[in-house]
């Protein structure tokens, strides 16, 4: 179960409360993960990725086991770790605005 | 007996204020969406409780929230959680997509920008929300990049009236110092498919036909900080008003000068009189006298708080050049807010309510057309839009 850490206003757009929990078959992915958060919670939809070019949004960040992914390819199989759930993967947003 | 309900966008959420016709009491609920910018929020004038507000982030976009209940409880059009993949919403609420199919013709995909070379149109957020004057589930969307939506089914998903992004003016649009933003949508109650739009800094522009096809409705105005001060567009409107009783007379406030036309649109000239200054934001006009308008001075763009540290609604019985001050209630010294260009609204109660947002975070209401004020809520965030309900 790939285990999901969403910023605190998504988690609120989202009406969920913890980290989400996703069954997704290998390799998971970025893209993967992101596709299925959206099918999952439409609502999000656009808040992370651009709803056309799938591009990520400039201010939100993409970590997992103490990486940053954010400039890999959406598309790159993620660690073991993240596809078992031993750690999650985390969207973050910038710390920004003074 | 009739009520009050006053929806207050602000930096940090959204408000909801109610109270009974007297407008003495008020209750407050929110913040709705706290931590999200809120632009605006309007309510149907087909069902008051529909409600449409903007919801918008520098990290998450834009977010459209919808009411069914006057603000009690909210959603995403079509965004609710699903978990069955048959059946599920689209989700689409929120995807503003610029339209360049082949169908309209010449899709436009730049403007000017700030240093004068050609820049792509790129969605930023919607400022302003007008719900249709007969459907509840009809609304349009003004939006930075300055562009026109029309929903038709609820806030589910969203289409751009792309005839007036793609003028032969557009190459020449450029953004104000607040983007490029269209921030004004006025509806015509007398002769349905037309509508007024004003957009910063490009001017006004109107429609006959539904919003199939524009055209800039700027003559008389003067503007001295373009190259061509009476050129055809290029000027920072920002506000136009009417009244729903007479909808050819358009009054604006311009970036400098207050505006008046009687031809919907096809002249201005200006009505600026005795104004201690004519640079500011709002304007609106009385519920029920067509000739009473209300704007409130600030000192100059580059210091955007009222003159002399006053903060003065002006008023006008005589649509323009003849101003009072209205002072009964607002502060009269060291006041350094600014009230932006949706935050300020009139109720239509039989003796007409005004009100405004300040920066600084207060509402204040007039239940007396403007003779005497006080703040209705203080100490919110940056008030960003303020509209009002009137409801029976």
């Amino acid at each position: 179960m790939i285990r999901v850490i969403l910023p605190a206003h998504l988690r609120t757009l989202a009406h969920v409360e913890d980290e989400l929990k996703l069954d997704l078959q290998c390799p998971v992915t970025t893209c993967s993960i992101l596709d299925a958060i959206e099918e999952r919670y439409p609502m999000l939809r656009g808040t992370i990725r651009d709803h056309v070019t799938k591009q990520r949004r400039p201010f939100l960040r993409f970590f997992a086991c103490e990486e940053d992914l954010s400039l890999e390819s959406p598309d790159t199989p993620l660690p073991e770790a993240i596809a078992s759930g031993k750690e999650p993967f985390f969207i973050i947003g910038a710390i920004a605005g003074g | 007996m009739s009520k009050a309900r006053v929806l207050v966008g602000t930096r940090k959420g959204a408000f909801i204020l109610t109270s009974d016709g007297k407008r003495q009491n008020w209750d407050v609920s929110g913040p709705h969406f706290a931590g999200w910018e809120i632009y605006h929020l309007k309510g149907s004038p087909a069902d008051p409780n529909r409600l449409y507000a903007s919801q918008t982030s520098g990290w998450f976009g834009q977010v459209l929230q919808r009411s069914s209940d006057g603000g009690k409880t909210w959603e995403t059009p079509g965004g609710g959680v699903s978990t069955a993949p048959d059946g599920m919403p689209t989700g689409e609420s929120n995807k503003f997509v610029y339209d360049t199919s082949a169908e309209t013709g010449k899709p436009l995909t730049t403007h000017q920008w700030y240093d004068g070379t050609q820049h792509p149109w790129e969605f930023k957020r919607v400022w302003h929300l007008e719900p249709s004057l007969t459907d509840p589930d009809t609304a349009y969307a003004g939006v930075e990049d300055a562009a026109i939506f029309r929903t038709t089914d609820g806030g589910h998903s969203w289409h751009e009236l792309s005839g007036l992004r793609g003028h032969a003016s557009g190459p020449l649009w450029q953004p104000g110092a607040g983007g490029m933003c269209l921030h004004t949508i006025l509806l015509d109650p007398k002769h349905p498919g037309r509508m007024f739009i004003a957009i910063s800094a490009a001017g006004a522009f109107r429609t006959d036909d539904g919003g199939k096809t524009w055209k800039p409705i700027n003559r008389g105005l003067k503007s001295n900080m373009i190259p061509d001060g009476t050129a055809e567009v290029g000027h920072c409107v920002h506000r136009i008003a009417m009244h729903r009783s007479r909808p050819d007379v358009l009054f604006m406030q311009k970036h400098w000068d207050v505006m008046r036309s009687d031809d919907g649109g096809e002249s201005w000239h200006e009505v600026s009189g005795n104004l201690p200054s004519d640079f500011g934001f709002p304007i609106d006009v009385h519920a029920h006298e067509p000739e009473t308008i209300y704007v409130v001075p600030i000192k100059s763009d580059s210091e955007h708080y009222p003159p002399d540290g006053k903060l003065r609604v002006y008023r006008s019985k005589t649509g323009g050049n003849e101003w009072e001050a209205l002072t009964n209630g607002l502060p009269q010294k060291n006041c350094y807010v600014n009230v932006l260009r949706d935050a300020m609204a009139v109720d239509s109660l039989d003796s007409c309510g005004v009100y405004f947002g300040t920066t600084g975070g207060q509402v204040y209401a007039s239940p007396d057309g403007g003779d005497n004020w006080a703040p209705i809520v203080r100490d919110l965030p940056a008030v960003l839009s303020v509209e009002v309900q009137t409801l029976s």
